[in-house]
């Protein structure tokens, strides 16, 4: 399969970039990993007159904390955080998720921001910063704004994103003491999209929850945030009834659809049980543990 | 509509005119007739077009000829240089890691890259590996016995100058 013709652009610094986008608008699109978007435009489901290729603008492949904010750019990819032991050591759902981030081969090329900008419901990156309440910097040529990852997803393979823009950076912010997180996904096969995923980020203070951030995949029409699981948890003990009732909530957040995966109960069902367990796997992390 | 590049496959520079929207693993078998890198699903899933960019394996049917403009690119064709059949060639032969071989470079390739980063791998390492590439034959098993015996078969050829030199000193 072709993709339908194109011009083909590879810009050596971000301002020739935002240049070329502010060009083509609606007519351009940036390639990064090209994972998902070298497929949409073989399938011919998008077909952009320009590409604006930024593989060669090697200072957007960056990740550091600086400032108390984990700052990851554009050209960041899978197998980068998959092999990160900054990301290992203390941004447990990021480092959980990204070895099940489709299959080897694909997280060598794939990036964070690209899967992120893509938008996919059944995406994974989206959920986790949902959780980890991340800020996505989007740049154009005529300056930069910030937008909350809850803002951002506004339906199937839609954002907040304008055509002139790139996603420029995300901002997590740094974890505190006695935080954890876990990601766990539910999936037919390596390399498939996931069923269910569910996202947890947990910060505990004086035995007590302080915040807690709980992000769920392929459940609806967008990367979903449990808000009322989230509520519920926030300054309670995590007991038993806690997690069951945040569990409870987080399954009736979701809405998900009937499919060859699974029925819509099974499919709330799992976001049920991987709540609990996420919960309970962060609140071990947080605790110094697993 | 043609734009130039210039590809480094196989060790020998190769320059075309290329429309953008062709994909390196088109370029590789239509243009340069290296037809050992084979398309299955032609949808990111199966493994069977990798070859390795600048020693890295990538799905040659999720990549485009232009973005490989200035790199190194490694097909099949390049393991068995001289008539010599590479270590892995020679252990998916011995083991039986094939049966209709059409996924057979793909393994290969991502078998390499495996194996120039861990000496030893395990079998859950190899599997894990290997999870990109997809077998509709073998059930695996007899892969992951072939990238174990071309390890030790590595190992043991490494060992062998080392052990020369010691000697000598």
């Amino acid at each position: 399969m072709l993709p339908a013709p194109f011009e083909y652009h590879a810009p050596r610094s971000v301002d020739e970039a935002l240049d070329l986008l502010d060009q083509f608008g609606d007519d351009g699109k940036v390639l990064a990993g090209g994972q998902s978007l070298i497929p949409l435009l073989k399938l011919r489901f998008a077909s952009p007159g320009h590409l604006i290729d930024i593989n060669k603008i090697k200072e957007l492949d960056f990740i550091e904390e600086r400032d108390g904010t984990l700052r990851i750019g554009p050209l960041f990819r899978h197998k980068a955080a998959e092999r990160s032991s900054l990301l290992a050591s203390r941004y447990h759902v990021m480092a959980d998720a990204a070895p099940q981030i489709a299959d080897p081969i694909i997280r060598n090329r794939g990036t964070i921001a690209g899967s992120v900008a893509h938008a996919d419901p059944s995406g994974d990156w989206g959920t986790v910063l949902l959780a980890l309440d991340a800020d996505l910097v989007l740049r154009s040529k005529k300056g930069s704004r910030t937008v909350k990852a809850r803002d951002f997803f506004s339906g199937p393979f839609s954002t907040a994103l304008e055509p002139t823009e790139i996603l420029s950076e995300i901002r997590v912010p740094a974890p505190k003491a006695m935080t954890g997180g876990s990601y766990l996904k539910l999936e037919r096969k390596v390399g498939d999209f996931a069923t269910v995923a569910v996202a947890v980020h947990l910060q505990m203070d004086d035995g007590k929850v302080g915040s807690a951030g709980i992000g769920l995949t392929a459940v609806g029409p967008q990367n979903l945030k449990a808000e009322k699981a989230e509520a519920s948890l926030k300054g309670a003990r995590l007991d038993d009834a806690t997690i069951k009732q945040a569990a409870a909530l987080a399954a009736e957040a979701a809405d998900p659809k009937a499919d060859q995966r699974g029925s819509v109960e099974y499919k709330r069902n799992v976001v049920r049980v991987f709540t609990e367990r996420g919960l309970k796997r962060a609140y071990e992390r947080a605790r110094g543990g697993g | 509509m043609g734009q130039p590049i210039t590809v480094t496959v196989n060790g020998e520079k190769k320059s075309a005119e290329v429309e953008p929207r062709l994909l390196l693993v088109h370029f590789l078998r239509e243009k340069l007739r290296l037809t050992g890198t084979h398309i299955g699903c032609d949808t990111t899933h199966c493994g069977a077009c990798t070859v390795l960019v600048d020693g890295i394996p990538v799905k040659s049917c999720t990549m485009l000829a232009v973005q490989a403009d200035g790199q190194q690119v490694t097909t099949v064709e390049a393991l068995a240089a001289g008539g010599t059949l590479h270590p892995i060639q020679a252990a998916f032969k011995q083991e039986h890691g094939l049966q209709c071989g059409f996924c057979t470079p793909g393994m290969m390739l991502t078998s390499i890259a495996l194996l120039e980063e861990k000496k030893n791998p395990t079998d859950d390492e190899i599997r894990w590996a290997l999870s990109g590439n997809i077998c509709r034959c073998t059930g695996y098993m007899n892969i992951v016995k072939a990238v174990k015996s071309a390890a030790a078969q590595m190992n043991a050829a490494a060992a062998v100058p080392a052990e020369a030199a010691a000697a000598r000193s």
